[in-house]
């Protein structure tokens, strides 16, 4: 399992694409800094800036780049037959590969929250914001992975979720919000560090168990997947 | 001793039929899978490796199926057309992680046994992403044959290689396949197929159309008759006087010229400028019109 994560490791930080992890989070934490640095009100900016851009954007951003990078790079230039024509049980693979997805999206993402949620108001803040995109991680890894096995556009789809789902329905359609991960998000970090800045509209219970759905139910499901994986022939 | 086999088997994408009714079984040795392209090849090597299911029919490894079975990989190797590979990796280091994926006791030592065989040990530390593309072929047979698996099975393991690396390749296939291992290749090329195997499994248009010695074969091949379309300064005259000729079978003629039917290739084209030079007729063109691969296979199709 560990040859599988350190392939994956390799393969998604040796593309270019993994330079599309940097400018998200330096933008998140460099307005954070500078509105700090001219006093402005956090309740003017936090909300904006936390939500609408971290958690709203950052956050499943950065899981589609990793998640998708993990293995939908593969499939897409065939390189995951190497790995599959392997006497290793498809759970493995597929656990390598959220490992490494999570590891890395969680990485990337809870520290820039860590410290604009600091900047904003204070640490406790921070690490709400850290162990909801942790949480976040989880669940939008999963579903980025299925996604791979499941379409050759998981790009596409993703962003779909992301701005049509989340981002459109999730404001105005108040029943979508219990299939939205950015939802689970805050309501996770606004329980474990209760400020004005956040407002969670599902309760902690529907968020854990949902958040665990999503990344229990879409693993489940992608290693079913791998399981079948075909190469379509010449014809085809 | 491990067993490939194919048992009725069919494989369709929607409305059209890749592979119809196969059913073979490989022994020890080298088999050549022959066809033109587009034949399904690819599909009846996918369905062996476990990588496609096969929509109607069995396909075992020592009977046990090869789909959604991934311990099939202990025993079989796969070298697939795409030639896709980690290209930030050293030949060294993709070969180690296969031996290492297959949980090997010693991955180096594996590692390094396989790149000998192939002859990539001065060329190991390179990217793989700087290679040609016969010394990426042959890594990933390298990486193919670390676990020394009883089934290797290659598509189109020839394209891209210089003739030096032909040969060496067909020099290892040959090597393999006498050391009891079952080899299974894919071509569209009849001769590479005549120089490495003596078995070969001809598969036109989804279909098992030949299976077993390819001399028998190949003299299936040479009985048929051939067509070549003939213009000439006069044409019926030509057309008189080949009828004429004992290799010459029959002689259709149309606007465009002749169409010439010989049962021996060899006795027409020696007999043809000889006919024309005692005719005192000027030959403008003589085009061998079926020769092409898929004609050879419609015609043992059709056989």
């Amino acid at each position: 399992m560990s040859t599988v994560a350190y392939i994956t490791a390799r393969g998604l930080f040796g593309r270019r694409r993994v330079l599309l992890l940097l400018p998200l989070p330096l933008l998140l934490v460099g307005l954070a800094l500078i509105c700090r640095a001219y006093d402005v009100d956090p309740a003017d900016w936090g909300t904006p800036v936390l939500v609408g851009l971290g958690l709203a954007v950052v956050l499943p951003l950065i899981a589609l780049i990793v998640g998708t990078g993990v293995l939908g790079s593969e499939v897409d230039d065939g390189t995951i037959v190497h790995i599959l024509a392997k006497p290793l049980p498809r759970r493995d693979i597929i656990l390598a590969k959220l490992g490494v997805a999570v590891l890395v999206t969680a990485v990337t993402t809870a520290v820039p929250l860590f410290v604009a949620g600091w900047l904003a108001s204070s640490v406790d803040l921070g690490a709400g914001l850290a162990a909801g995109a942790v949480a976040g991680s989880f669940a939008y890894s999963g579903l980025f992975l299925l996604l791979s096995l499941l379409t050759r556009r998981p790009v596409l789809l993703g962003l779909v979720y992301i701005l049509v789902w989340e981002g459109l329905l999730g404001r105005f359609v108040s029943g979508t919000r219990v299939l939205s991960i950015e939802q689970y998000v805050i309501a996770i970090a606004d329980r474990i560090s209760p400020s004005d800045l956040l407002t969670g509209r599902v309760s902690l219970t529907v968020a854990v168990i949902m958040a665990a759905i999503f990344a229990i139910g879409c693993t489940v499901a992608a290693v079913d997947r791998l399981r079948s994986f075909s190469m379509a022939g010449e014809t085809s | 001793m491990t067993t490939v086999e194919l048992r009725n088997a069919s494989r369709w994408y929607g409305n059209v039929v890749a592979v119809n009714d196969v059913s073979m079984t490989l022994e020890p040795g080298v088999t050549g899978l022959l066809g033109p392209n587009g034949a399904g090849k690819t599909t009846v090597l996918h369905m062996m490796a476990g990588f496609l299911a096969p929509s109607r029919g069995a396909v075992t490894v020592d009977g046990a199926p090869a789909w959604r079975n991934p311990a099939v990989y202990r025993r079989l190797g796969l070298v697939n057309e795409r030639e896709a590979v980690h290209g930030f990796l050293t030949a060294r280091e993709f070969v180690e992680l296969s031996a290492k994926l297959h949980q090997l006791p010693d991955p180096v030592g594996a590692a390094k046994r396989a790149l000998e065989l192939v002859e990539m040990i001065d060329a190991q530390d390179r990217r793989i992403a700087e290679y040609s593309k016969g010394m990426r072929q042959r890594t990933r047979v390298a990486a193919a044959l670390v676990h020394n698996p009883r089934v290797l099975l290659l598509d189109e393991p020839f394209n891209g290689m210089d003739p030096r690396q032909r040969m060496h390749m067909m020099d290892l296939l040959h090597t393999l396949g006498d050391q009891g291992h079952t080899i299974l290749f894919s071509s569209h090329i009849l001769e590479e197929v005549e120089q490495v195997s003596g078995t070969v499994q001809v598969i036109v248009a989804g279909r098992l159309a030949a299976s077993g010695d390819y001399r028998e074969i190949r003299r299936l091949m040479t009985n048929r008759p051939h067509v070549f379309a003939v213009q000439s300064s006069n044409d019926r005259r030509l057309a008189v006087a080949l009828i004429g000729e004992k290799s010459v079978s029959a002689v259709e003629i149309d606007a465009t010229g002749l169409t010439v039917r010989a049962s021996d290739y060899g006795s027409f084209t020696r007999a043809l400028p000889r006919i024309a030079l005692d005719e005192g007729i000027r030959l403008r063109r003589l085009l061998p019109s079926d020769e092409s691969l898929e004609s050879v296979f419609s015609y043992l199709l059709e056989a």
